[in-house]
C-alpha cells in the first residue's frame, strides 16, 4: 500500500504537468480557433521542390 | 523565392529505416506469437530446451510486438508527421540516428537476454536493468529530439497529433523509470525495490498505462494526422479531437487497480480503478467517432483504398477494445474472464485490431511517399487486409469462447456449492482444440503482415533511394524561426521536463527506505523471509517465467478458496521481489501448494509433467536436474535483500552457503529414500525447496492462532 505514496503523487504530477501544458496552450492561443487546423494539414500549397 | 518563404528538406530517410525495422520486428514478433500458440496447443513445440520454452519465450513475444513493431511504427509515424505538421527538418539528424540504432539494439539485447532466462519477471518490464537505462536515454533521446523540432518549428499552432505524442514520451519516461527501479546483484540478475502488494500496484500502474501511452495515445496522434491525409478530409470535429485529447490524458493514470480486483488491494483503491475506466468509455467514443465520421462523404472511397480499409478496421476495434476494456473491469464480469484466455483475446483485440490496423495502414500509406514509387501491388495489399482481418476474427472469438467456457467451468457449482470440475486439467483439456483454431486465426494475420513485407520490399527494389522531399515553406507573419523569445522558451521545456524527471529520481531514492520500513500492511507474525535455497528456487521459477501460466493469488470468491484454500493476504507477499500474482491461468494457482504434494511428486512432475498429471500441457524441465545454482551469487543476493529491508542478518549471510546445502541435501535425502538421485546444487532442488515453501507461512499463522480463528 505504501506503493500508493509515491503513485498518486507521482499520477497527480503528471496531471499537473499536463494541467501547466493546458493553460500554456490557452494563454498562447493554440485553441483560438479550432476550424482551420484541421484543414491546414490538408493544405498543398507550399511548393515541392524535388518536382 | 520571396523573402517570407524559405526551403525546407525533410528526412525521410529516418523514416524509412523505421519502417523497415517495423515490418521485420513485426513478423518476428508475430512469428514468436505463433509458436507459443503452437506449444500451447502441443507441447512438444517447447522442444524440451531451456531457450524454447514458453516461459521464456511469451515475454519475448509480448516485448517484440509491443516494443519493436509497435514502437518502430511511433518512431516512423512520429518522425514523418511532426516535420510535415511543423514545417522543419527534424531537430538533429545525429540523435535521430543514435535513436533508430540504440532503439534497434536494445531489441537484441532484450531478446537475447530473455532467451537465456536473464529476467525482472515483470510483466512487459522483463529486461535486465543495464538494458532499462539503455531504454531510458534512448527514450528521453527520442523525446528531445521531437521536443527539439517543436522549438525550431515554423507554424504557431501545435496540431492535435503533436499532443498526443508528447503525452506518450513524457509519461512512458517516468512509468519505465518508477517501475524499474531495482539493485542490481551482478549483470544478469537485479530486485526490483517494490515488494508483494507494493510492486503490484507499480506493476500494473506501469502495465496499463503503458497500454494507455505506448499503444493507444501515439496511435490516436497517428489517427489524426494519417487519415485525414489519407480521405482527404478534414478530421470531422478538431474541436472533439481536442477534448479526446485532455480528457484522456487525465483519465488513463488511475485505471490501474482494475487489474487487481478481488485480490489483497484494499477495496477503495480497486473501486477509483473501475470507475476511472468506466469513465474512459467517453472520451474514447467520442474519439471513434471523430475517426469514423471523418470520412462522411468518403466512405467510397473504402471500395477501392486499402489504407483506408485499415484504418476502419482500427478505428473499429479501438472502439470494440475501448468499451471491452472498461466493461471487463467491472467486478461482476472481472470474476470470470480475469486469468483467462478472455484477456488474451482482448489485448489481441487491440494490438491486432488497433494497432495493427493503423500500422499497416501508415505503412501502405507512406511506402509510395517514401520510396517515390506506386505500390508494387494493391491486389497483394487487398489480400493483406482480407487475411488480417478474417485471421484477426477467427483469432478473437476462439479465445472469447476459451476464456468465458474456462472461466464459468472454474465457478461452476452444483446445489451442494461443491465445485463442478475440481480438477483443473478438465478445464484446460475443455479449451484445448480453441488453442489449435487461436493458431490457425493467428497464422494468417502473421502471412498477411509477412505480405506487407514483401510489397513494400518489391516497391523499394531496383528504385534509386529517393531524394528527401523538399517544399518551400510560407512563413506565418507572427511567428519568426527561432527568434530569440523561442530558443529561450524550447530550452525551458527541455529543461523543465529533464527537471522533473530528476526531481521524481531523486524524491524515489531519498524517500524509498522509508517506505519499506514504515508499512500499512498488516504484518503476519509468522512471514519469515526465505531461505537461501528456497530464495535461489524463486528466482529460477523467475528465470523459467513460470509466473506466464501460474498465478499465486487465492482472490476472494468463494469458488476460489474451495480451489485453491484459503485466499491470500497482502501481509504473505511482504518479501516477494518481485510479487509473482500473474496474470493468466494457463495452469493453477499455486499460492496455497506448498506441502501439497511430496517432494517426488515435484521431482517427477518437474522432469515429465505428464507422469503425474496426464493431459498437461506444461514443457518438460529436464535440464533443471542437471543445470547447477551459482551458490556464489547467493550471499550478494541477500545483501541486496538487507539494502531493501528484507530482515536477514550478517549470520545469515556469512552462513548462507551451509544453510543452502543443508537444506538441499534434506531434499536429497528424502528422494533418495524414493529412489531418486538428485545433485545437491541442482536447480531442481531448489525449485522443490520454493515450491514447498508457497503458503507455508500462512498455515503457520493459523496454528499459531487456533483459538482466534
Amino acid at each position: 500500500m505504501t506503493a500508493l505514496f509515491v503513485l498518486i503523487p507521482v499520477s497527480l504530477l503528471l496531471s499537473l504537468t499536463g494541467v501547466i501544458a493546458f493553460r500554456w496552450a490557452v494563454n498562447r492561443g493554440q485553441f483560438d480557433d479550432l476550424d482551420s487546423p484541421a484543414n491546414e494539414i490538408l493544405r498543398s500549397d507550399e511548393q515541392n521542390l524535388n518536382r | 523565392m520571396s523573402s517570407d518563404q524559405v526551403s525546407v528538406t525533410y528526412d525521410d530517410k529516418i523514416a524509412r529505416w523505421f519502417l523497415w525495422a517495423t515490418l521485420i520486428w513485426g513478423i518476428v514478433g508475430m512469428a514468436v506469437g505463433a509458436l507459443i500458440a503452437l506449444q500451447l496447443a502441443w507441447w512438444p513445440a517447447n522442444l524440451n530446451l531451456p531457450y524454447s520454452s514458453f516461459g521464456r519465450l511469451r515475454p519475448l513475444h509480448t516485448s517484440a510486438v509491443v516494443f519493436a513493431f509497435g514502437a518502430n511504427a511511433i518512431f516512423c509515424a512520429v518522425y514523418y508527421s511532426i516535420q510535415r505538421l511543423l514545417k522543419t527538418r527534424l531537430y538533429s539528424d545525429i540523435i535521430s540516428k543514435v535513436h533508430f540504432w540504440g532503439w534497434q539494439l536494445i531489441i537484441v539485447c532484450v531478446a537475447v537476454t530473455y532467451v537465456l532466462g536473464i529476467t525482472q519477471g515483470k510483466e512487459y518490464a522483463e529486461p535486465e536493468w543495464w538494458i532499462d537505462i539503455m531504454i531510458a536515454l534512448v527514450w528521453v533521446a527520442f523525446t528531445a529530439n521531437v521536443i527539439g523540432t517543436i522549438a525550431i518549428r515554423r507554424v504557431k499552432h501545435l496540431y492535435v497529433s503533436i499532443w498526443f505524442y508528447l503525452a506518450s514520451m513524457i509519461t512512458i519516461t517516468i512509468l519505465h523509470v518508477v517501475n524499474n527501479l531495482a539493485i542490481p546483484v551482478d549483470g544478469t540478475k537485479s530486485y526490483v525495490i517494490w515488494s508483494g502488494l507494493k510492486d503490484a500496484l507499480v506493476q500494473w500502474w506501469y502495465g496499463h498505462n503503458a497500454v494507455g501511452f505506448l499503444l493507444t495515445t501515439p496511435f490516436l496522434g497517428m489517427m489524426y494526422y494519417f487519415l485525414p491525409k489519407a480521405a482527404e478530409k478534414p478530421v470531422f470535429s478538431y474541436r472533439l479531437s481536442i477534448i479526446h485529447f485532455w480528457s484522456i490524458v487525465f483519465l488513463y493514470i488511475w485505471t490501474g487497480p482494475h487489474h487487481l480486483l478481488y485480490t489483497s488491494l484494499p477495496e477503495w483503491a480497486q473501486s477509483l480503478g473501475v470507475v476511472c475506466s468506466l469513465m474512459l468509455i467517453a472520451p474514447s467514443w467520442g474519439g471513434m467517432l471523430n475517426g469514423l465520421l471523418t470520412l462522411r462523404g468518403a466512405w467510397h472511397k473504402l471500395r477501392t483504398d486499402v489504407v483506408l480499409k485499415f484504418f476502419v478496421m482500427a478505428i473499429t476495434f479501438y472502439g470494440m477494445a475501448t468499451l471491452e476494456g472498461p466493461l471487463m473491469s467491472i467486478k461482476g464480469l472481472n470474476k470470470i474472464t480475469h486469468f483467462t484466455d478472455y484477456t488474451i483475446a482482448h489485448v489481441h483485440g487491440g494490438a491486432l485490431g488497433w494497432v495493427g490496423g493503423m500500422i499497416f495502414g501508415v505503412i501502405y500509406w507512406l511506402a509510395p511517399r517514401l520510396f517515390g514509387r506506386e505500390l508494387y501491388s494493391k491486389k497483394m495489399a487487398e489480400l493483406h487486409f482480407w487475411t488480417a482481418t478474417i485471421g484477426l476474427v477467427i483469432y478473437l472469438v476462439s479465445m472469447w469462447a476459451a476464456g468465458i467456457t474456462q472461466g464459468l467451468m472454474w465457478f461452476a457449482t452444483d446445489e451442494e456449492g461443491l465445485l463442478r470440475y475440481p480438477q483443473f486439467m478438465e478445464t484446460v483439456l475443455q479449451i484445448q482444440w480453441l488453442f489449435w483454431v487461436r493458431l490457425f486465426g493467428g497464422t494468417l494475420y502473421l502471412a498477411g503482415a509477412v505480405l506487407a513485407l514483401i510489397n513494400v520490399y518489391l516497391t523499394a527494389k531496383g528504385g534509386k533511394e529517393p531524394k528527401d522531399e523538399s517544399v518551400l515553406v510560407t512563413l506565418e507573419k507572427h511567428i519568426e524561426p527561432l527568434n530569440f523569445h523561442e530558443k529561450i522558451e524550447s530550452k525551458g521545456l527541455l529543461m523543465g521536463l529533464l527537471a522533473t524527471v530528476l526531481v521524481l529520481i531523486g524524491g524515489v531514492v531519498e524517500f524509498f527506505p522509508t517506505f519499506l520500513v514504515e508499512s500499512s500492511i498488516p504484518k503476519i507474525e509468522s512471514v519469515k523471509p526465505y531461505s537461501p535455497l528456497e530464495l535461489a528456487g524463486r528466482d529460477i521459477y523467475v528465470k523459467e517465467g513460470c509466473y506466464n501460466c501460474h498465478s499465486q493469488m487465492v482472490r476472494v470468491l468463494e469458488p476460489e478458496t474451495r480451489r485453491y484454500g484459503d485466499y491470500s493476504r497482502a501481509g504473505e507477499n511482504i518479501y516477494d521481489y518481485p510479487f509473482l500474482w500473474g496474470s493468466k491461468r494457463t495452469g493453477p494457482d499455486l499460492a496455497r501448494s506448498g506441502g501439497k504434494y511430496p517432494n517426488l511428486w515435484h521431482y517427477r512432475h518437474m522432469i515429465d509433467p505428464r507422469s503425474t498429471s496426464p493431459g498437461s500441457i506444461m514443457p518438460s524441465y529436464q535440464w533443471m536436474a542437471e543445470d547447477k545454482v551459482n551458490l556464489e551469487q547467493i550471499q550478494e543476493k541477500l545483501k541486496v535483500m538487507i539494502k531493501l529491508g528484507v530482515p536477514y542478518t550478517k549470520d545469515d549471510v556469512e552462513q548462507a552457503k551451509s544453510l543452502y546445502l543443508n537444506q538441499a541435501l534434506e531434499i536429497k535425502a528424502n528422494l533418495e529414500k524414493e529412489g531418486v538421485q538428485i545433485h545437491q546444487e541442482s536447480e531442481l532442488t531448489a525449485m522443490i525447496a520454493y515450491l514447498q515453501r508457497l503458503g507455508k507461512d500462512w498455515a503457520q499463522h493459523k496454528v499459531d492462532h487456533k483459538g482466534e480463528l
